[in-house]
């Protein structure tokens, strides 16, 4: 208890460590951060450099049976496969562009009501995020119930306004689209807590010169508003495209594996679980992964980029 | 006072994870041990097994740690641990013709042939041969049949009463019968089967056959272009496609086309006959009091529904515990729990069961009889007996979704027989 603390100029010109207290005490930066690198290091980057590897071997059946470097050739093979590859970066990125566009309208129409403090606020606030706690597999069998085409209920309502029952989660083309809804229905309440964050930090001074100023409400949200929110906008795209790029288990829970009988709902992320999980060609599949990490790397750096911008 | 409590921070930083991944790895271990680690699916006969497993572990003296999944789940553990070389589980439950294969060839199951001549009154011998055939690699045994199935035609004894037709022995009587219930019946599907691409693939397997074909021939060779193939194809699809449900999914397997069976919306549909309690039991099926069961009808080549052990019993590889687990699947397997099982409604696969009267008693007359016949007549697979069986599947399932959804599907299966033709030259 005698140890005096030491004022950050004495440490500076501490004597050579004497004993491992010593040299933690002097170290501990590095020693306070080693769990996490280690955490990092096992459970990061060991599983991406493994991934790497695999995508050069022929690996199928068992990971742990002889398997032999064959270069870039899975990486060939995937970006020439027309039948299933590109289809299935074709119905992630509208996937992914559809239901961000709607979110992030959506979101941003919701947060704008909201902004403002009005009677019952926090009972609607509390309402609108009661998708977004819920487990998406759950979500994914309930709107299966709901779309069944011949017990489900969104028909049963069609056929009360005289529309004849739709296809929904079992048509070809319809397949798609219904997914896109689920994904809305779940994820736009977190957009809206994303921008209803970034209205409530805007100073109301610009609005409120604007208005003095004679600009209309449209001028006021397109001149105004939205400049100014454009930083929490970008994160808010930044967070859902992610998201939505890798979505796998509503896609899963709904359709099974390979995205149903025509692939109809085959992303890339169900494409490279069909390969791994019930093909077993795990050369092929790292190599699809690889490829998508790539996708998202690059689609971040861009929207990393857009958001610098606006900062500035 | 500083020190010291960095030191005691800095032990806690690095007791923390390696204690979590002490209870990570706790329980493990490859020695006997007196707990064997089972893994089963959902199923009626592990709902069997489970109750009775106390009675097991007294007998034993050894602990039984049950894991239960559903299919895909149980997949994609196997998949995980075993590709791992883990030796968390000591018995499994697998597909022999799914799975079997693949994960012989891949080393991940025990050899048991020393076991199962070891002791003549469990009786190796009592078990069916297709179903051994089945469970054996390399003329090694790999595991132990528990369940076997066959396709049987499930009916509504109502409506064909209403409609005045007889129980179709011939595809072409089906088709008729299909046709004139659906058409006087508003609402009613004639006919509904498996629509799933993959799923499918197992019950439009004995129309095929039925229609005189096969998946390959004996020289390994794709068959599913030939003039009987395509006119299988176009005909199980087709009783779907023009008397089917409305608006019918491409993404129905056995639980969701029994819905619409038990919910009374269909006349007709083919099935596994180990699924039969789902149409017969009042708390799962509204029809339940109307179902009839009839052998599967004749094609041009005859009735030939598969026959096949859809479910066995192995033991992992790099389990420690061989013994032990051994211990287990010798009593899991036991003619009188083959016996019980059986009377609670899962088709067994040891002779013995079926010879004994005792053995069919809780079964409707009539699908004991198409049992029978289906026993007698049937093939011994119900899907290409390949090792990525996954992938070999969705390739020679993509005729049938065509032909459901009213294309093409001879020109389909042309296409899908050069893709199998070149899967089945990878297939090693």
């Amino acid at each position: 208890m005698s140890v005096s603390v030491k004022t950050p100029a004495g440490r500076r010109s501490a004597p050579p460590p004497r004993s491992f207290s010593d040299w933690a005490n002097q170290h501990r930066k590095w020693l306070f951060a080693a769990p996490a690198m280690i955490f990092v290091g096992l459970l990061i980057i060991f599983p991406l450099a493994w991934t790497v590897y695999l995508s050069l071997t022929d690996s199928h059946g068992s990971v742990r049976a002889p398997s032999d470097f064959i270069g870039l050739n899975n990486y060939v093979t995937v970006l020439s496969d027309t039948d299933r590859f590109w289809p299935a970066v074709g119905r992630t990125a509208y996937f992914t562009f559809t239901a961000l566009a709607v979110e992030m309208v959506l979101g941003m129409i919701i947060a704008l009501l909201l902004w403002r403090p009005f009677r019952g606020e926090k009972w609607v606030r509390v309402a609108i995020l009661l998708p977004l706690v819920a487990t998406p597999v759950a979500v994914g069998m309930m709107w299966r119930l709901i779309f069944d085409p011949n017990i489900g209920f969104a028909n049963q309502m069609l056929g009360w306004v005289g529309i004849p029952p739709q296809p929904w989660l079992s048509g070809q083309y319809t397949a798609l689209p219904t997914t896109i809804f689920m994904d809305i229905w779940q994820w736009t309440p977190m957009v809206v807590l994303i921008l209803l964050a970034g209205l409530t930090s805007l100073s109301d001074e610009p609005d409120e010169a604007a208005r003095v100023d004679g600009a209309s409400a449209r001028q006021r949200f397109f001149y105004i508003t939205l400049p100014l929110m454009m930083p929490t906008v970008i994160v808010a795209i930044l967070l859902r495209s992610i998201d939505a790029l890798k979505t796998f288990d509503i896609l899963y829970a709904t359709k099974g594996k390979g995205g149903g009988s025509f692939h109809e709902v085959e992303t890339l992320n169900v494409y490279a679980y069909g390969l791994s999980f019930d093909y077993n060609e795990y050369g092929v599949a790292s190599a699809v992964l690889i490829i998508f990490f790539l996708i998202i790397i690059a689609f971040m750096w861009v929207l990393t980029r857009r958001r610098k911008g606006a900062q500035q | 006072m500083k020190r010291r409590s960095v030191l005691q921070l800095l032990a806690v930083a690095v007791v923390v994870p390696f204690g979590v991944a002490a209870c990570g790895g706790g329980g493990g271990g490859g020695k006997a041990s007196s707990t064997v680690r089972v893994t089963l699916a959902n199923h009626v006969w592990t709902d069997g097994i489970k109750a009775a497993i106390p009675e097991f572990e007294k007998e034993s003296g050894l602990k039984v740690e049950l894991t239960q999944l559903g299919e895909d789940q149980l997949s994609d553990q196997y998949n995980v641990k075993l590709n791992a070389g883990s030796d968390e589980i000591d018995v499994m439950m697998y597909r022999p013709l799914q799975e079997g294969k693949q994960f012989a060839k891949n080393t991940y199951l025990a050899d048991l042939t020393k076991h199962v001549s070891s002791d003549a009154s469990w009786d190796w011998k009592d078990f069916q041969p297709g179903p051994v055939t089945a469970s054996t690699f390399d003329g090694k045994v790999v595991g132990v049949p528990i369940i076997t199935e066959r396709e049987v035609l499930y009916y509504r004894k109502d409506l064909l009463e209403a409609a005045g037709v007889a129980v179709p022995k011939t595809m072409a009587e089906l088709e008729a019968a299909a046709k004139k219930i659906s058409e006087t019946n508003k609402g009613i599907a004639g006919f509904v089967a498996r629509t799933n691409k993959s799923a499918a693939v197992t019950q439009f397997s004995s129309f095929l056959y039925s229609f005189g074909g096969d998946f390959m021939d004996d020289s390994g060779k794709s068959t599913i272009a030939t003039p009987e193939a395509k006119a299988a194809y176009a005909f199980y699809g087709g009783l779907i496609n023009k008397y089917g449900p409305a608006n019918v999914s491409t993404d129905m397997s056995w639980p969701e086309a029994m819905a619409i069976f038990t919910q009374g919306n269909a006349a007709f549909y083919t099935e596994a006959d180990s699924l039969y309690k789902n149409a017969t039991d009042t708390a799962k099926s509204k029809v339940a009091g109307t179902v009839g069961f009839a052998a599967l009808p004749a094609g041009p080549a005859g009735a030939k529904p598969y026959n096949i052990p859809s479910w066995g019993l192995a033991i992992n590889s790099a389990s420690g515990n061989q013994d032990n687990a051994w211990k287990f699947i010798q009593w899991a397997t036991s003619k009188e729990r083959t016996l019980a099982a059986q009377k609670a409604g899962v088709p067994g696969p040891r002779s013995s069961v079926w010879a004994d009267a005792d053995g069919i008693s809780t079964y409707p007359k009539d699908l004991a009889e198409a049992i029978a016949f289906s026993a007698e007549h049937g093939v011994g697979h119900d899907r290409p007996l390949v090792i990525a069986v996954g992938k070999a599947r969705e390739i020679v399932g993509e005729p049938i979704v065509t032909a459901i959804t009213g294309g093409d599907s001879a020109a389909a299966a042309t296409t899908s027989n050069a893709a199998f033709q070149k899967f089945l030259e990878s297939d090693k």
